[in-house]
């Protein structure tokens, strides 16, 4: 019997290691023989931990399961009071485009044999057979542009790299994913590693890159040992090293951990502190591109960007271009989180509209009370009113409408949710996480919190001091935290005014 | 307790070695110190400095830039809390403020018995099943009192 219980660690913090134990135990209790495999999650949270049974007719799910539930497993599983049916045919996997995240929750996320088995290492391959000019080139007929948030084509950053002359060229994955809302990056280092691996080695084909980093964070011990893991698996199948895949051509990679700043998410800043410095955000120029990690030329990339080169490289440009809408091209990984009832991960193309994701693939809320306003792009991104739900998932229709994608995380908030509470948080995160550069962001910040706590406590003053302040942090920070803040704290006093006036009680802590 | 300078100036030193040809060695060193002692004393900052060609201020700098760094050792158990967006869509403030109130202590604060800091973090990767929390390295998802409770009891 072959049963797959995930050690994602969403699936984690809701007990699937408990769920695994008990799965053993259970077996031997029955003599039964099984195979656990502890896969990536297939993105459906509110079902975790989601168990699969291989079975003649596919993978059979159930969830989310509790211990309790383990034991009527080995019964009539039809029968099971959690069984979902056959998992592939579940609406909201049956709704996505899974390019980027096709072999998360399906493999097992550290078997080489099973990646390659799934396509795995056919980008790679195809790429060790171009000129690196080629591989730039695909990349950027593909359209594809950055994950991270700022949406700048890849392959125009890749170009930069491989047209600069230097002894040493680095490749850096930027997984420092510390928005609100967001999980992809996690889910794909713990889910399908290799897949970071082998993009990462294809960009440094590409750009004549030898090494590699993957900067993340402290708060993902699992996504950490999992890389690390995978690096060395792969190492010692000659897909990094000395010789790529026998190529003759060298790459190789290694993980390093940040230490709890937000601002380490910023490309400069974290190389500021991937060098061992504090992470101050540097004034461009010099682009990374030119003069990034230790003053040499540097692509950085967020981990999607990267892990949705390999899917590029092995089904074409043309095949990936064609998916999504305007300027936008190919999939997101949606990341829909807060107060949702169908809370997770789901890729597609771009183009839905915003209550389609928020209303048919989300469900609505989880406490079952109105969606009041969903914040999408993370703590720096926009909140949206019910009156902008047909907004198409784009980064042109965002920005029209005052906002931005971002990351693609969505918060989703009911009709409790206090806007002047959520604008002063937006305030309060950005003075703490300021890397202290620039005067508008560093106290600036600092001087919104005060301003929001005086309209809170019935100053309609300071609404216009809080507008101006807004429009000194835009024009005055060097880097996104402090001038993108402005957007959760301008959306929010513009679409909810009646969250601002006299009548609100004083905004607590 | 205090700790004895030798044994830390010799655990050091090994950690200095361990991280021999890294580029950008001073976070993997800072993170390995703080995995041996539960913070980095102040008696490896000189250490550090020498080794790297840096000033002790220059250490100093960098360790508080990161909220991760501690220079004061953390209770015997580091309950985080998570206080982002979406955690706080599904009741964050109502976990922290439960969690002051059950162990008595703010932010950054450690019961006087020495069993439990609190600190505030801001997102896990577990925004789809909030509220989040992480207890030593562990992660748990959907908080709620009960759980919180339950922790209470288990951290002691
Ligand atoms: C405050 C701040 C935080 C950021 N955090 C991240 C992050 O966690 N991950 C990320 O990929 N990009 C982040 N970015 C964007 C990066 O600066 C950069 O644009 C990105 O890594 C480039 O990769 P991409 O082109 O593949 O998106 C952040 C930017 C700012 C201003
Ligand atoms: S805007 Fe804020 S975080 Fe960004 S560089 Fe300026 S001070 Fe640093
Ligand atoms: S760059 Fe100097 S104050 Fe912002
Ligand atoms: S916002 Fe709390 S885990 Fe992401």
């Amino acid at each position: 019997m072959k049963i797959y219980v995930p050690g994602d660690a969403a699936a984690k913090a809701l007990g699937a290691d408990d769920v695994a134990r008990a799965v053993v135990t259970e077996a031997a209790a029955r003599g039964v023989e099984v195979t656990v495999v502890r896969n990536g999650s297939r993105g459906m949270i509110w079902l975790e931990p989601l168990v699969e049974i291989v079975t003649d007719q596919g993978r059979m799910g159930f969830g989310p399961m509790l211990v309790a539930d383990v034991p009527a497993l080995f019964g009539d599983a039809e029968a099971h009071p959690k069984a979902l049916g056959l998992v592939e045919e579940l609406p909201w996997m049956k709704r996505q485009t899974r390019l980027t995240f096709a072999r998360v929750g399906v493999i097992d996320p550290l078997s080489l044999a099973e990646y390659e088995l799934h396509h795995g290492l056919k980008g790679l391959r195809r790429a060790i057979a171009m000129e690196p000019a080629a591989i730039v080139q695909e990349v950027t007929d593909s359209g594809l542009r950055g994950r991270g948030g700022a949406g700048f084509p890849t392959g125009i950053k890749w170009k930069t790299v491989h047209d600069a002359q230097a002894p040493q060229k680095y490749i850096v994955c930027n997984a420092d994913e510390g928005d609100s809302a967001t999980f992809a990056d996690r889910m794909l280092m713990e889910g399908d590693p290799f897949t970071l691996v082998e993009g990462m080695a294809i960009a440094g084909l590409a750009v004549g890159a030898t090494k590699g980093y993957i900067y993340t964070r402290s708060e993902y011990p699992d996504a950490v040992s999992q890389m690390q893991k995978a690096i060395e698996i792969a190492r010692a199948a000659g897909v990094l090293g000395a010789s790529v895949l026998g190529s003759g051509r060298a790459f190789d990679m290694e993980v390093r951990v940040g230490a709890g700043a937000y601002v380490c998410g910023e490309e400069t800043s974290l190389l500021n502190s991937l060098e061992g410095k504090r992470g101050v955000v540097r004034a461009k120029p010099p682009l990374p591109a030119l003069e990034g990690f230790m003053g040499r030329p540097t692509v950085v990339n967020n981990v999607i960007s990267l892990a949705s080169v390999p899917v590029i490289m092995d089904r074409g440009a043309a095949f990936y271009k064609h998916f999504g809408m305007g300027r936008s091209h190919g999939t997101m990984a949606l990341q829909i989180a807060g107060n949702v009832r169908f809370g997770g991960l789901f890729e597609t193309a771009f183009g839905l509209s915003l209550g389609e994701i928020v209303d048919d693939i989300g469900g609505g809320t989880a406490s079952g009370r109105p969606v009041k306003a969903v914040q999408v792009g993370g703590p720096l991104g926009a909140w949206f009113p019910r009156e902008l739900f047909d907004t198409p998932f784009t980064y042109e229709d965002f920005a029209a409408k005052g906002g931005l994608i971002g990351h693609a995380g969505l918060t989703i908030a009911d009709d409790t949710v206090d806007m002047l509470k959520m604008a002063r948080f937006a305030m309060e995160f950005c003075a703490i996480e300021s890397c202290g550069k620039c005067t508008p962001c560093r106290i600036g910040a600092v001087r919104g919190v005060e301003t929001l706590d005086r309209i809170g406590g019935g100053d309609a003053s300071g609404i216009p001091l809080l507008t101006d302040l807004c429009e000194t942090m835009k024009s005055g920070s060097l880097c996104a935290l402090g001038g993108f803040t402005p957007y959760p704290v301008m959306s929010a006093l513009t679409h909810f005014p009646d969250d601002f006036t006299a009548t609100h009680k004083e905004a607590a802590e | 307790m205090p700790l004895d300078e030798s044994a830390v100036l010799s655990r050091v030193n090994e950690i200095l070695a361990e991280h021999n040809g890294m580029e950008g060695p001073l976070l993997p060193i800072l993170h390995a110190i703080q995995e041996s002692f539960g913070h980095v004393p102040q008696a490896a900052l000189p250490v550090i400095a020498q080794h790297l060609t840096l000033s002790r201020a220059e250490v100093h700098g960098v360790m508080s830039f990161y909220h991760d760094f501690r220079e004061q050792p953390a209770g015997r158990h580091v309950l985080k809390l998570c206080r982002a967006e979406a955690c706080q869509s599904m009741g964050a403030d109502r976990m922290a403020e439960h969690a002051q109130r059950r162990f008595g202590i703010e932010w950054h604060e450690t019961t006087k018995d020495g069993a439990v800091t609190l600190e505030p973090v801001f997102c896990l990767g577990l925004c789809a099943c909030a509220p989040a929390a992480m207890v030593d390295g562990r992660l748990v998802g959907r908080l709620d009192e009960a759980r919180l409770d339950a922790l209470a009891e288990e951290l002691r």
